[in-house]
């Protein structure tokens, strides 16, 4: 398995080379968008709207952090579980978003949007939320402050530590990995 | 036995000050368990999230930093002692007044959304979850058991056959656990609820992730089950975060009811790794 580090906006030669199960320590400028928040981005496609964060090559994290002490960039923030946004995902791709931080596996519908979009799925661990909180140097609400947690919010982070969970070509590191422990 | 009076206003500070403990550390058979995973994890992948999980313990610990940024629907489990006399306010007030304190005051998210269709946060993640027991005493238990949505999300509840005996009850959880995959956080803890009635079983499944982590079921019978089930869970290969590994689950614990001769309801409640709870006795 490889290593990576990249910086965002995301280009589509660095997507073609990840493969599922590579780390990449990413840096740069990441959107944070939940249920709520993907909604109201459809519903601003449907109607013809412009939406209120830039789409191309940028990266959307899958998280709600917890509010932010007093003398920090942000609260914990880990990812929250991706399949829930699988349903807004392919329109988002199809617009020009080139990668997502989440947990867990996505459906056809988004493997697909990702192959013709060549854009890239990363999980970031689980519940190691206040481990991650340190990645992220600044973080500013850009959107739909009345969504508290489910805010949109823009992220600073410096060497965000993921793995490549579904590649541009199709593969998917949960099924390639499981199958190896399976008795 | 003489009455015992107990103040609301101890309970509400009692409720705020573990909300925020649960939060920040993990008790020590959870940490156990998670540093026994760490070592015996085959997968390279899979040790890696078991030594960022066991990293983020103790960043959270030490900086009072909540493990997960999904700090969960307050759910409070309460065995009342029928000579307990709560004074200076209702219960069910104080426990949500403790809630509401532990949340804002700990920087905790509120997750709780006032209409499950039209939404709206409640603000203060109010209202807790309360599970109220009335028991024989003088005394109150209070177990404060954050949990979050992700491996809620993944429990189940079935109406099976009594036909379908304890091959179903295996088939039921393992089918399950494989299809959740990484989304409820493996390692996961694995509640099941045998018996009762359609609400009483998913109760139970729940009040098992309450057991210690290691300690073993008082029936035989169910305790090879729990341990068979176990190793089930374990060979499905899910392991860490779903990336592959050997330990998908820390414990399977069971907790069982009558049940009616013609029902065979089945529920199995996730914990994710960060399994949060902490105990009282006022």
């Amino acid at each position: 398995m490889a290593e990576y580090s990249l910086t965002t906006p995301l280009k589509d030669e660095e997507i073609r080379k990840l493969k599922a199960g590579d780390s990449v320590s990413l840096t740069g400028t990441v959107y944070t968008a939940r249920d709520a928040a993907h909604k109201r981005l459809v519903d601003l496609l449907d109607e013809g709207k412009p939406l209120p964060i830039p789409l191309e090559g940028q990266v959307i994290y899958y998280v709600g952090p917890s509010p932010t002490p007093p003398g920090r960039a942000i609260g914990s923030a880990g990812p929250t579980t991706s399949y829930r946004m699988d349903p807004y995902a392919p329109r988002l791709l199809d617009n020009g978003l080139k990668g997502m931080i989440g947990k867990g596996a996505r459906n056809e519908g988004v493997v697909e949007a990702m192959k013709r979009n060549t854009a890239v799925y990363f999980a970031a661990t689980g519940g190691a939320a206040a481990l991650i909180s340190r990645s992220i140097t600044a973080a500013e609400v850009v959107a739909y402050e009345d969504l508290g947690a489910e805010a949109i919010r823009k992220l600073t982070v410096k060497n965000f530590p993921l793995i490549v969970a579904q590649d541009c070509h199709g593969a998917n590191v949960y099924e390639e990995g499981q199958k190896k422990y399976r008795r | 036995m003489t009455v015992r009076e107990v103040k609301a206003a101890r309970i509400a500070e009692e409720v705020a000050r573990l909300c925020m403990e649960a939060n920040f550390e993990l008790e020590d058979d959870v940490q156990k368990a998670l540093e026994k995973a760490h070592a015996g994890e085959e997968s390279e992948a899979g040790r890696e999230v078991m030594r960022q999980i066991l990293e983020n313990s103790g960043i959270a610990r030490a900086e009072r930093m909540p493990i997960c940024q999904d700090t969960g629907l307050a759910v409070i489990f309460v065995e009342l002692g029928q000579e307990v006399h709560i004074t200076g306010g209702g219960f069910e007030d104080a426990v949500n007044e403790g809630v509401r304190k532990g949340y804002t005051d700990g920087y905790l998210r509120k997750s709780s959304l006032a209409d499950p269709v039209r939404g709206g946060n409640t603000g203060d993640n109010t209202p807790a979850v309360i599970h109220l027991a009335l028991v024989p005493g003088d005394s109150l238990k209070l177990w404060v058991v954050p949990k979050g949505g992700g491996s809620e999300n993944m429990s189940r509840v079935a109406m099976m056959k009594p036909a379908d005996g304890v091959e179903g009850i295996k088939k039921f959880v393992v089918e399950n656990i494989r299809a959740a995959g990484g989304n409820p956080c493996p390692p996961i803890i694995v509640g099941v609820g045998i018996g009762g009635t359609f609400e009483r079983c998913a109760f139970l499944a729940k009040k098992a992730l309450l057991r210690e982590i290691g300690s073993v079921h008082h029936d035989p019978f169910y305790a090879a089950l729990e341990k068979e089930l176990l190793g089930l869970v374990n060979d499905t290969g899910v392991g860490p975060m779903g990336l592959g590994g050997r330990v998908t689950a820390l414990a399977v614990h069971i907790e069982t009811a009558p049940r009616h001769i013609a029902s065979f309801p089945v529920a199995m409640n996730v914990n994710c790794h960060a399994a949060r709870h902490k105990y009282i006795e006022l």
